[in-house]
């Protein structure tokens, strides 16, 4: 086992004395009495008469409030009930989640007309059943109250009801059969074959009209020179999965590049160790900013943006390329000369990929790929990915048209330049020129209110349509609930305004009908929601590599020129892009490298601060204001003519000279008092937006910049930071690491550690009744067990979402979560461990952390009134009526998974006085926007919404393992294991890191699992002697050997 | 005077408390009785009332031998088959409806019911009406007895008590002791300490007893939109309750059937020829008022035949509710656990205005998982096999050590099984 030292905070690293005290304060927690000021509950003037005074009014209050009759309560069945709805029963449809060009298939659930939680379609051979924490929250944006609900015209920036469809069609025809102009359709990436059909129809009827596709996280790059060097505009299908050395050149694979949920996947299949065999992949990274990709490497080495290229051309160089790469590091040397020598080892079972946008490095990438026998194996041409098909070059050449008059309508459909763009100024004035501009966006973003008429289209859980993320793979999209607004899907319209009779409904259902052959197809089509055919999927050809332009690629990259400090932008894996911007489960989410969450901010490296803050972050002292305090001081960045304000977070592992910014945040209303109406009320206030700063080199945006400068400022910001919270107070057996190559060697390592630690408690074998002094309890019938990968587990937060989701988690909004009051009962820590001052020698491990169900647990020895206790099928029960809030069990918890409900995030207080949270511990406008009615639909009706003043914690899903026992038991059978009982967290992760079941079925997946990987099994702080419910797999890693290297 | 004041308070003391344990034991034994009648027998028998099965009340007297009674209770099939007139009587007098046999329940359970049965309050001659609630009358009835005892010893001791230190003053006179004046007893701080005690124990009893009652609603019977007699439908024309709460078997929810669900039949009954109909107080219900309410309610033009208006629903009020922290599930309790409707429900098919019938009190939930036995498999092709996984008690029943599985056996009375 590695002697290796993690910390999840400076301040803990260097064991400061505030990180200690507030450690030891973790649970202190003032009263907020406002009143008493500073002096103290014992100096103020009457103390005494005031208790007795507010004792007298509660006990009044209590009386009146009991005296009160029961309130008579109304049941309105339906008059005319759906022969196929059972109220309280759960159905399920399947259907697919569209944003953007991204398409993942899944199965809504459905509880008496609402849908209230998404879940992957395991039918899908893409995702494989695998969600994303985007996919996962999505179902929260059906029920935003900021959503547009009616067709709008804008007068002078403010919206105008048009009460009808049929006046809105009048409108817009007449305004359009007024243009001289061309007609343009400006959409996101449409991977939809019905959609493309009436588009074309529609462009087919208007002379001189074209469609033009735009991606915010564009892939132009990639297109051009798959062009260029295979002859298809397109993105291959990628096999991370049979790939033994994956280099990747900045591309975040499994957090937000292209197909993340695919990809994760795949690369989980390589990373999960049986241990009969010891194998693993290994996976390079090469990159500016450490990306969640990153902290899953193997071997992670870092560069400025601007060396990208010269990097790929380094490696292609190494690898035999007749190409001269421009200089680079003596230490990037070393590390491409190792990876080409891995590369070049596992020909035909290598894999390199850059998240460049520049056709340049896509074309070395391309050269690198065939060098090392990639193309036909772990790239395949047959099926290539349509979800990005936008060209930056196209969307260029229509700003400047627009700019010069020739665009006489404009119609836009899921795309919003007006924020994501890098010009957006000068698509905002192009905007202005064009008469007939018409959106189809679902609310009034930045580019809609600057329309002149808006027609929301509905969100994908109330429509109708299909995706085709690649040929031979279509995902269908029904309706799971009747449309809540006057919406319609954009492709009515087109239908409309080129002459069509048909609805888009009526269409679709023939368009498949005719294509499948009949009803019968057509409906098994939509409930299995996937259309696969192998043979479409199999016929595409493979594609002929063309060297020609690599000359061009090396002569361009080699002129490229870097400076002192650039400025990198990089998509955080809650946020992408920002379209679902007005989401506070996402907002909320806190990323997995800097556990932030509701902002965004400038990572840099710790040098930087220590050169320019002189704040040295290994010194106790001076990293403690750091850590234990939200304020960050905020620096003024300048690049490329643009320049914001934004406070700066040393980030371990960050490139020298490198300052990373997240984009997808800062959104706003041309009118900054609107943002809360039009964009939504959580919204205003979080993060800046960083799009501004990209650059275009003339035919692709570019996420990053070079000759960027920074000013000081005196400001401060605070950030809501996760990373200091729940601290283990110095316990290390927390998490156990160790390399392949170690644990080839020792596969017993981890056994023997244990062993040793328990040896004077029994062994392993005997120390749950040996080191005890209580009584050992019977677990008849059923016992439930979790075992979490940490292999598999790449922290991607689909799992917290999908929580949130099913167990109706409060948000608690900036301020609290500030205040150490985030609500997540599962979070996943990071932690780092290495030399932070070099950044290529940081390494990062993520752990998902949950009630562990501990069978001696050591909060339910502590509860006062026992409302929490153990179940005799192991759970650690947690009983919300009977908590009276002494939080003795969050204090007695040695994992610091209980969560206690500080404020009354729900809004539920009977008294409508004490639902007014201005005093302190204000709550944020994004909290009390989740308690709208209209919000508070997604709510799970089998879960209590629990209220001020009680504790609550992970239950394992217990409304599940509920249900999947009572199916077993109406169908006179035994419980099938990884059928009838899956947690949200396990259902949710793309790389199936979590196993559940019944540990006292021998044949069940969890014992399997426990089995199979003894040697790497172990249980977290397992010397408490708190016997947890959950076990972990050892985190083993694959770098190249010292030796070898 | 001294050294007998804190004799006298102790003695009063353990008077109090002898009372109070006394009071509450009584209660707690009668009340189990009641609650395992409820569950066990309340669907067939009635106490007073000949229901599917016989009146109870005098079972005891009618069949002295105890011996006999409970294995009729355990097995009625072994105790008619053995040949005994009295019950082949009964038996072909009930039309040969054979009764549910109760081998799990215990010789001391057995007790408690027929405690419960014989303490039960005999119909009075407004049979019932002037005492709406007769179930708690054998709790009161004893604790009136008591308090009256209580309140005759306590005269009593008063009166010695004062009788005791006259003789004292009078001694303590007679020895020439000086004494202090005599504390008239309403001013004696012992006396105002007992009374002060007697009234916050009182006090407190009804305070807790009214807080555990706050927003149950036993025996709730609230006037509906459409005097709709579940007598006449379950009831005379034996309709079964899954036509219309079809919910009760696949969901939580029993529901409130849809109005669709009635006009199934009553598109084509639109007259009542049965008993009239009354309600509770007495008046006679036009009960073909009442179809014609349902028709304005559902649009439905019985001449024509045909829904000539726009329908609108019909705002029932609900009776039977449970806390929003409550997770009860109703399709478990009748396909898993077995359970009868009139189990929880009480006689149904005799109420023209439903009341709830149950407490829906937790005690009343936990006091029937405790007493009811799980569908365990027999190892002979019977019962759930979803119990196979309890290996344990598989084991336990064969060598013995157990004799059935209760639902609490298999963590039916655990937090987590209602409350999440």
């Amino acid at each position: 086992m590695s002697e290796k030292k993690y910390w999840q905070n400076f301040g803990e690293r260097s064991s400061s004395e505030s990180s200690r005290k507030l450690a030891e304060n973790e649970f202190q927690e003032d009263l907020p009495m406002e009143s008493f000021d500073s002096k103290g509950l014992l100096d103020v003037k009457t103390p005494r008469r005031d208790f007795l005074k507010y004792l007298g009014y509660s006990t009044a209050a209590a009386t009146l409030a009991a005296s009160c009759k029961v309130p008579v309560r109304k049941v309105v069945p339906y008059l005319n009930k759906p022969d196929n709805m059972i109220p309280g029963v759960a159905d399920y449809y399947a259907t697919t989640y569209v944003s953007g060009g991204d398409a993942i298939s899944i199965v809504a659930k459905v509880r008496d007309g609402r849908p209230i939680k998404l879940e992957g379609n395991e039918l899908s051979g893409i995702t494989q059943g695998g969600t994303s924490a985007r996919m996962q929250a999505s179902v929260l944006d059906l029920y935003d109250t900021a959503r547009l609900r009616y067709p709008v015209q804008m007068v002078n920036g403010l919206p105008q009801e048009v009460t009808s469809f049929e006046a809105f069609d009048k409108l817009v025809s007449q305004s359009m059969a007024a243009q001289t102009g061309s007609v343009v359709l400006l959409t996101g990436t449409i991977t939809s074959p019905t959609s493309n059909q009436i588009i074309s129809e529609f462009l087919a009827k208007y002379p001189g009209s074209r469609h033009v596709q735009y991606d915010a996280d564009s892939f132009s790059g990639m297109l051009q020179a798959n062009e260029a060097a295979y002859g298809k505009r397109a993105i291959p299908s990628y096999r991370f999965d049979i790939a033994k050395v994956i280099v990747s050149l900045g591309a975040d694979f499994l957090g937000t590049w292209l197909s993340p949920v695919e990809f994760a996947r795949q690369y989980a299949k390589g990373r999960k160790i049986n241990e009969q065999a010891p194998e693993m992949n290994r996976h390079y990274q090469f990159e500016s900013l450490l990306s969640m990709t990153g902290a899953n490497a193997d071997e992670r080495f870092t560069h400025k943006p601007s060396e990208t290229g010269a990097v790929a051309l380094a490696l292609l160089a190494a690898l035999g390329g007749n190409v001269t790469a421009p200089a680079i590091s003596e230490k990037l040397k070393a590390a491409v000369a190792k990876t080409a020598k891995d590369l070049a080892a596992a020909k035909g079972k290598a894999l390199v990929i850059s998240g460049s946008n520049d056709m340049y490095v896509q074309l070395v990438v391309n050269a690198i790929n065939e060098a090392v026998g990639a193309n036909g194996t772990t790239i395949t041409w047959s099926a290539p990915l349509l979800t990005r098909q936008g060209v930056d070059a196209e969307f260029a050449t229509l700003v400047d048209d627009m700019n010069s008059g020739k665009i006489g309508s404009l119609l836009i459909y899921d795309a919003n330049p007006a924020y994501d763009y890098y010009d957006a100024k000068k698509f905002k004035i192009g905007l202005e020129k064009v008469k007939t501009s018409v959106s189809f966006n679902g609310r009034l973003d930045e580019t809609s209110e600057l329309c002149k008429y808006v027609l929301p289209s509905p969100h994908f859980l109330e429509r109708w349509g299909d995706t085709q993320a690649k040929p031979g793979y279509v995902s269908l999209i029904q309706p799971v609930i009747a449309p809540l607004f006057l919406t319609r899907p954009y492709e009515d319209s087109l239908m409309k305004w080129s002459g069509n009779t048909l609805s888009y409904d009526e269409f679709f259902k023939k368009y498949w009908e005719d294509k499948l052959g009949g009803l019968e197809a057509y409906e098994k089509a939509l409930q299995d929601g996937v259309l696969e055919s192998k043979t479409d999927a199999g016929t595409g050809a493979g594609a002929t590599y063309n060297a020609s332009k690599l000359g061009d690629a090396a002569t361009a990259i080699g002129s490229k020129k870097g400076s002192d400090l650039e400025l990198a932008l990089y998509m955080q894996v809650s946020m992408g892009t920002g379209a679902q911007a007005n989401n506070p489960w996402l907002l909320e989410l806190p990323d997995p490298i800097t556990r932030g969450a509701w902002d965004n901010y400038a990572m840099v490296s710790p040098k930087f601060f220590k050169d320019n803050y002189d704040i040295d972050l290994s010194d106790a002292h001076q990293a403690d204001h750091f850590e234990v305090h939200p304020e960050r001081p905020v620096i003024k960045i300048k690049a490329n003519g643009k320049e914001t304000s934004i406070p700066v977070v040393p980030v371990p592992g960050t490139a020298e000279g490198v300052i990373a910014i997240a984009v997808g945040y800062g959104r706003e209303s041309a009118d900054p008092k609107k943002t809360a109406a039009f964009i939504g009320r959580a919204v205003p206030g979080a993060g800046r937006n960083a799009y501004p700063f990209a650059t275009s080199n003339g035919t692709t945006v570019d996420w990053s910049a070079t000759g960027a400068s920074f000013e000081k400022t005196n400001e401060e910001y605070q950030i809501a930071f996760s990373q200091t919270h729940n601290s283990y107070e110095g316990r290390t057996s927390v998490i156990k690491e160790m390399n392949l190559e170690e644990f080839i060697k020792d596969p017993n390592e981890v056994l023997e550690e244990r062993e040793k630690e328990l040896k004077n408690f029994g062994g392993i074998a005997n120390y749950e009744k040996e080191g005890t002094l209580y009584g050992y309890y019977d677990k008849p019938g059923i016992h439930w067990g979790m075992s979490i990968d940490l292999n598999s587990c790449t922290g991607c937060g689909a799992c917290v979402i999908a929580c949130h989701a099913e167990n109706n988690v409060s948000v608690v909004g900036k301020n609290e979560v500030m205040r150490f009051h985030d609500m997540h009962w599962l979070r996943i820590d990071r932690y780092f461990t290495g030399n932070y001052a070099d950044p290529d020698s940081v390494q990062t491990i993520f752990q998902p952390m949950l009630c562990q169900h501990c069978d001696n647990a050591p909060c339910e020895n502590v509860c006062p009134v026992s409302a929490t206790n153990h179940s005799s099928e192991g759970l650690n029960q947690m009983v919300y009526n009977r908590c009276i809030g002494t939080r003795y069990c969050a204090n007695n918890c040695p994992f610091k998974v209980r969560r206690f409900n500080w404020a009354d995030y729900n809004q539920a207080d009977s008294f409508p006085n004490n639902q007014d949270q201005h005093g302190v511990g204000a709550l944020n406008e994004s909290v009390l926007m989740m308690s709208d009615d209209l919000t508070r639909m997604v709510l799970n009706p089998d879960v209590t919404v629990r209220s001020r003043g009680v504790m609550e914690k992970c239950s394992f899903c217990v409304q599940r393992l509920q249900d999947g026992k009572l199916k077993a038991k109406k169908a006179d059978r035994p419980l099938l294991d990884m059928q009838d009982v899956r947690t949200s967290c396990q259902q949710a992760c793309p790389t199936e890191a979590i196993v559940f079941g019944n540990i006292n079925d021998s044949k069940s997946a969890i014992v399997k699992e426990r089995v199979n990987n003894q040697h790497r099994v172990y249980h977290v702080l397992e010397e408490l002697h708190v016997l947890p419910n959950i076990t972990y797999l050892a985190k083993v890693r694959n770098p190249e050997s010292e030796a070898k290297a | 005077m001294h050294h007998y004041r804190p004799r006298a308070l102790r003695i009063s003391y353990s008077f109090l408390l002898t009372t109070v344990i006394l009071l509450f034991g009584n209660l707690s034994m009668a009340q189990d009785g009641k609650a395992l009648f409820q569950s066990n027998c309340a669907s067939c028998h009635n106490p007073i009332k000949v229901l599917t099965g016989p009146a109870l009340k005098g079972v005891t007297s009618r069949v002295p031998d105890q011996k006999l009674l409970h294995a009729w209770i355990h097995n009625n099939a072994a105790v008619l088959a053995s040949g005994n007139k009295y019950f082949n009587d009964l038996y072909v007098q009930f039309s040969k409806t054979p009764m549910s046999t109760f081998p799990g329940l215990s010789d001391a359970e057995i007790d408690a019911i027929l405690k419960y049965i014989e303490t039960y309050p005999e119909p009075g001659p407004a049979s019932g009406k002037n005492n709406p609630n007769p179930e708690q009358a054998p709790a009161s009835d004893n604790s009136l007895l008591y308090g009256i005892l209580t309140l005759i010893l306590a005269v009593i001791m008063l009166i010695l008590m004062q009788v005791n230190s006259n003789l004292k003053k009078l001694s303590d006179d007679k020895s020439g002791v000086p004494s202090s004046d005599p504390v008239p007893f309403y001013k004696n701080k012992a006396y105002i300490a007992l009374i002060v005690l007697v009234l916050f124990v009182l006090g407190g009893y009804y305070l807790v007893q009214a807080a555990v009652g706050l927003g149950r609603q036993q025996n709730y019977q609230p006037v509906q939109p459409i005097f709709f007699s579940h007598k006449v439908h379950p009831g005379t024309n034996q309709i079964s309750c899954l036509y219309c709460h079809g919910g009760a078997w696949d969901s939580k929810h029993a529901g409130v059937p849809s109005l669709n669900v009635c006009m199934n039949c009553h598109a084509a009954i639109n007259d009542y020829k049965g008993e009239p109909l009354h309600r509770e107080d007495g008046t006679v219900v036009d009960a073909n008022a009442e179809i014609q309410k349902l028709y304005s309610y559902t649009g439905y033009d019985p001449a024509s035949g045909k829904y000539t208006e726009p329908g609108k629903q019909i705002e029932w009020v609900k009776i039977h509710s449970l806390p929003d922290f409550v997770y009860f599930n109703h399709s478990q309790h009748i396909r898993a656990g077995k359970v009868q409707c009139q189990t929880c429900h009480g006689n149904i098919t005799q109420m023209n205005e439903v009341k709830q019938f149950a407490e829906l009190s937790m005690g009343w939930c936990i006091n029937c998982h405790r007493t009811t036995k799980v569908n365990f498999p027999d190892g002979k092709g019977n019962g759930n096999k979803f119990y196979g996984i309890y290996e344990k008690f598989h084991q336990d029943l064969k060598s013995g050590k157990m004799d059935s599985v209760t639902v609490e056996n298999i963590g039916g009375t655990e937090c987590y099984k209602c409350h999440y």
